[in-house]
């Protein structure tokens, strides 16, 4: 296909190279150098999406990061990409991509209905509409509207791409590489700054590559590739491109996305997609630009309207004609400089300017081209549905209130200018209280916040001469405070045109009869009406109405709408702008991937996995492993065919029966030394620990200060002055800066060191009646007794050659022993422990089976120190004190906490003796009683008691003290289960603990 | 400098622990637990540089600014 669009040598492309790209499934070619933007516009397409409320026919507005229209789902080496906008998404060979927001078709739009009907939807349309019956929102309201809207479609497969992070540090940051980016820089770079430049598009230059400038006697383009070379070769700049700095935080730190490979057809080997920088700098140079804004009238978002700059831009750099019969319409001289360009290259465009007798040098060299100009003249309204066909015009009065004779002139497309809005956002992110600049009727950055400086049309300055004359002394200076140099640097003298002042004037009034959509904001279709709606329905606060009428909360952020929406608001409430104020501007400045903020922190990478020194064995021996925290611990050992459920209960039951060993590495450690350790340990946990001897152990609770139990574990006491603390595997984090907190800010007087030796001590759980059998085969010469080795027993032995410690403690309930040995040791001890097992039917188990034992023992975990329950709540009151004071008692006397019908842990029993309850289940009196039926309690944990072989768990019950024998029922909405159950004690199995003891 | 997610926060550093085995009324303790003014301006902070040295320190940080003014060891006086 011919690229009927295409100029013949113009632009910046390279037409030796031809690329080959699909489009809504149809084939086009473009060139290297294009974007997918220009591209299509060099084959005369127009049409790429439909808009998100009434699916209105949209095509491109912009040439860059303001475009709000052409949003296109991308595909690129067999993954896909939502929300790409056309204008920066470079071309490369093979590249496809596809319309958004319509279905079935961009040429067929079911959804468009909704512009034909006869009431809009106007602004608040879903908030009033869907409302009502409450029970259809989520039946039909929204799957319908979740259809019909959105914008793209994410990947559900896994992003194979690979993002970076980088830290960066510099004297100067500079964002923007037009003509104040690359003067500051240049100054700064000679007085030996370390610069950083960042530019948003892949060429650098800014306006240099489209205004028809002269800067030390050459074009403005070929000066800009001058001193961009010339950074390049410094040591102390880094140049960027396809650079995006989104966000500018505290401390002077500004994040920046790079874009590595979205310009290539396949990442490259060991790059990333993307590289995120976190760049701190001492001074921030602010050398955004700005955009150019729409005049509002009717119809104004039909395809074939755009900026009069962006069609300027096609133009000049990728010598693209957006059409062959364009219309201009500008309140200021830059409308002229496109119309010239036009012109120039064989095409005759016409020209409206809203203004009376605008006299100017460029409009002197637009009449000299022979180019049709009329005064005082607008457009009422773009006609033609999917393209611009022609445009209905009309003479207006001075006060812009009146219009003339509608005249209707053909043409292909309309190329807006309403003058220009600076870029402040980052200036406004930073904290900058911006002010409103009567001359350009637009705001500008106000006082500095934080070490920033906005220079050049970022700053509302639009001449080229005092942009760059402001920049290179800011660029000096700044850099002369920071590195004590101070190198000449020639400004170079500068040709320009003068421009004459713009018009005040943006929106087109209706003319009479008419009810044209007249829109603010492209992305978001919010119309004049839709403001004037919100006003009328009394919204005031220009928050609110952004709020209620979506103005400015697309995703390119209302940069092309913001400023128009103000002026109407205004216009309406009769208050000047600045009273009027805007909204607030936060980051990112333009849509960010997902995957670019997250970086490497995914999968595998998003936390560390830790795992035991048995890890190899459970791997080997068809161990199914679960995330404990950061641990990969076993849930089970498979043998053969048997799911989760059998698996558990085999070991378990061996357990009970004959012994097993559990891997108990992960367990919280923490090494307790000085002095004042005890001390410690006796403010620290509820029971008393002064007198606990030298070799021995003892299970202690610790609260929080406002009296909510924060963990449990066993402490002992190695030598004197010397304990070995054990936390929950998920506090142990928080249990040591608890402690850490106590002793460095609270007690400093305590003598006492504290340290984490979670990952240093490898652990296993010897547990079951045979398991006193196995330690005395692990340590023959140690005298293993009953008597030698007491319940809350400690020793020291040799293991085969190795040094252990041997805690006789019991999770399980039975008779069990720990034994830790240093990590590098443990597979060692895991093996020794099988092997000499094996004669007494040694089974190792996992979390699953542990979980079972201690639930039907009534020992608690996590699910009942949830963070909501006092130690009375866990039959723990009896660990409590009277005597001393500890961290939390305090509370403990508060009224709720003390309350005659306080929650308590009971064990629960389904009546048949079959049906499992499923965690989480609330207790009631009456499964019949109407909502909200009054909950009694909750199911913490269960399981399948092996012990009786019935199900059994474990509940946190409102009175619970008083309820055993009481019936209830378990209701789980979730699971749609009613199970009627028995309130039993918690201690299900041994309630009198005879088995650690024997 | 250190990036802020080596750090972890630990409130108000103002708040003086009541001293063990002090007769203390309900009030004084739930001003000790509970109640904190959440102010708007400069601010005295507890941190922890969890993922560093584990030393807690008191930050003094304007809560709307975000700015930081001073910092101090945990058994230092603020001045």
């Amino acid at each position: 296909m011919s690229q009927d669009f295409r100029l013949d040598s113009v632009g910046l492309i390279n037409r030796d190279k031809k690329l080959s790209f699909k489009f809504n499934g149809k084939k086009y070619f473009g060139y290297e150098g294009d974007t997918l933007a220009s591209a299509l516009l060099a084959n005369g397409v127009h049409l790429v999406g439909r808009s998100f409320k009434y699916h209105r026919p949209r095509g491109f507005f912009g040439a860059g990061v303001d475009e709000p229209y052409a949003i296109v789902q991308l595909y690129r080496n067999n993954e896909t990409e939502p929300n790409i906008k056309a204008t920066e998404q470079e071309l490369f060979d093979g590249l496809e991509a596809k319309s958004v927001n319509c279905w079935p078709s961009v040429n067929f739009d079911i959804g468009a209905i909704n512009n034909f009907l006869k009431i809009f939807l106007p602004a608040g349309f879903y908030y009033k509409t869907f409302m009502w019956p409450k029970s259809f929102w989520y039946r039909i309201y929204e799957p319908f509207i979740r259809k019909a809207a959105g914008l793209g479609v994410a990947s559900t497969k896994h992003d194979k791409e690979r993002y970076e992070h980088k830290y960066e540090y510099c004297d100067l940051l500079i964002a923007g590489s037009g003509p104040s980016g690359l003067s500051s820089a240049y100054a700064a770079a000679k007085n030996g700054a370390k610069v950083i430049l960042a530019e948003d598009k892949p060429r650098f230059g800014g306006s240099l590559l489209t205004d028809d400038v002269n800067i030390g006697n050459q074009s403005g383009k070929d000066w800009a590739e001058g001193i961009i070379a010339e950074l390049k070769t410094m040591p102390n700049v880094v140049v960027k491109n396809r650079s995006q700095i989104f966000g500018y935080y505290d401390h002077n730190m500004l994040v920046m996305s790079e874009k590595v490979s979205d310009h290539l057809p396949k990442t490259k080997k060991y790059h990333p997609n993307k590289r995120l920088w976190y760049i701190r700098a001492k001074e921030v140079l602010i050398s955004s630009g700005s955009i150019e804004r729409p005049i509002v009238f009717g119809n104004n978002d039909t395809p074939g309207v755009m900026l009069s700059s962006a069609a300027k831009e096609y133009l000049k750099v990728y010598g693209v004609l957006v059409g062959k019969n364009p219309l201009i319409f500008t309140n200021n001289d830059s409308g002229y400089e496109t119309a010239i360009e036009f012109q120039k290259h064989g095409v005759q465009p016409t020209v409206l300017d809203s203004r009376k007798n605008p006299e100017s040098e460029i409009i002197d060299e637009a009449k000299s081209l022979g180019i049709n100009i009329k005064n005082s003249y607008v457009v009422v309204a773009a006609q033609g549905y999917k393209k611009v066909k022609s445009a209905d015009v009309a003479s207006i009065s001075d006060d812009k209130k009146q219009l003339g004779k509608i005249e209707n002139i053909k043409c292909d497309c309309i190329c807006v200018s309403g003058f220009w809005t600076p870029s402040i956002h980052l200036a406004s992110q930073s904290g900058n209280k911006t002010k409103f600049k009567e001359e350009i009727d637009a705001f500008v950055p106000g006082i500095s916040k934080q070490q920033e400086t906005t220079l050049g049309a970022a700053n509302g300055v639009f001449s080229l001469e005092e942009t760059l004359q402001t920049s290179f002394s800011k660029g000096s200076e700044l850099s002369k405070k920071i590195t004590g140099n101070d190198n000449e640097v020639s400004i170079p003298n500068v040709v320009e045109k003068k421009f004459s002042k713009h018009d005040k004037f943006w929106c087109v009034p209706l003319p009479a009869g008419k009810n044209y959509k007249r829109f603010l904001d492209f992305q978001n279709d919010v119309a004049v009406s839709d403001i004037e709606i919100a006003l009328k329905e009394g919204y005031r606060s220009i928050e609110h109405v952004k709020r209620y009428t979506t103005l400015g909360m697309a995703t390119d952020q209302g940069k092309t709408s913001n400023l128009n929406g103000l002026q109407l608001v205004s216009e309406i409430e009769n208050k000047i702008v600045p009273a009027v104020g805007h909204t607030t501007f936060r980051p990112p400045y333009t849509p960010i991937s997902i995957g670019a903020i997250v970086g490497r922190e995914v999968g595998k990478h998003s936390k560390p996995t830790r795992k035991s020194p048995m890890h190899a064995w459970h791997e080997k021996n068809n161990a199914v492993f679960v995330d404990a925290g950061v641990w990969l611990r076993p849930r089970y050992y498979k043998r053969g065919n048997e799911n989760l459920f059998e698996g558990s209960k085999r070991e378990a039951k061996n357990v009970r029966t004959n012994v097993g060993v559990c891997d108990v590495t992960t367990l919280g450690k923490i090494d307790i030394k000085g002095p004042d350790a005890a001390e410690l340990l006796n403010r620290v946990y509820t029971n008393a620990w002064l007198k606990l001897p030298v070799g021995k152990a003892r299970y202690g609770v610790m609260l929080r200060e406002d009296g909510i139990v924060m963990d449990d574990g066993t402490t002992t006491r190695i030598s004197e002055n010397h304990y070995h603390m054990t936390t929950t595997t998920a506090q142990a984090a928080n249990v040591l800066s608890h402690l850490e907190y106590y002793l460095q800010l609270v007690w400093p007087e305590l003598n006492v060191n504290v340290v984490s030796t979670t990952e240093q001590w490898a652990g296993a759980a010897i547990a079951g009646p045979k398991s006193r059998n196995v330690l005395q085969k692990l340590f023959p010469n140690l005298d293993v007794s009953n008597e030698g080795l007491p319940f809350m027993g400690y020793l020291e032995g040799d293991l085969f050659g190795v040094k252990a410690r041997i805690f006789r403690i019991s999770f399980s309930g039975e008779l069990a022993y720990e034994v830790n040995v240093e990590s590098d040791n443990g597979n060692f001890m895991w093996e020794k422990i099988m092997e000499v097992g094996e004669d007494f039917k040694i089974q190792p188990y996992g979390t699953e089976a542990l979980s079972t034992l201690r639930i039907e023992m009534g020992h608690v975990a996590g699910s009942e120190l949830d963070g909501r329950t006092i130690p009375y709540d866990n039959s723990l009151e009896g660990l409590v004190s009277k005597k001393k004071d500890f961290i939390g008692k305090r509370s403990l006397q508060r009224s709720a906490f003390t309350a005659e019908d306080r929650q308590k842990i009971v064990g629960v029993v389904p009546l048949d003796k079959k049906t499992s309850i499923p965690e989480g289940s609330h207790l009631v009196k009456d499964d019949k009683a109407p909502l909200p039926n009054p909950k009694l309690g909750h199911i913490s944990a269960s399981c399948w008691s092996v012990e009786y072989d019935n199900p059994f768990s474990l509940a946190i019950l409102k009175d619970g003290k008083n309820m055993i024998g009481e019936k209830l029922f378990a209701m789980s909405p979730l699971k749609n289960k009613v199970i009627p159950v028995e309130i039993v004690s918690s201690h299900y199995v041994d309630p009198k603990g005879e088995r650690v003891r024997s | 400098m250190r990036p802020q997610i080596e750090f972890s926060y630990g409130g108000d550093a103002s708040v003086k622990r009541p001293e063990l085995n002090k007769e203390i009324s309900d009030q004084e303790w739930d001003d000790f637990v509970y109640n904190r003014k959440s102010l708007r301006g400069k601010h005295l902070e507890l941190w922890q540089h969890i993922s560093g040295c584990r030393q807690w320190i008191k930050v003094e940080r304007d809560t709307a600014t975000h700015e930081i003014f001073k910092t101090f060891k945990a058994d230092e006086e603020v001045a």
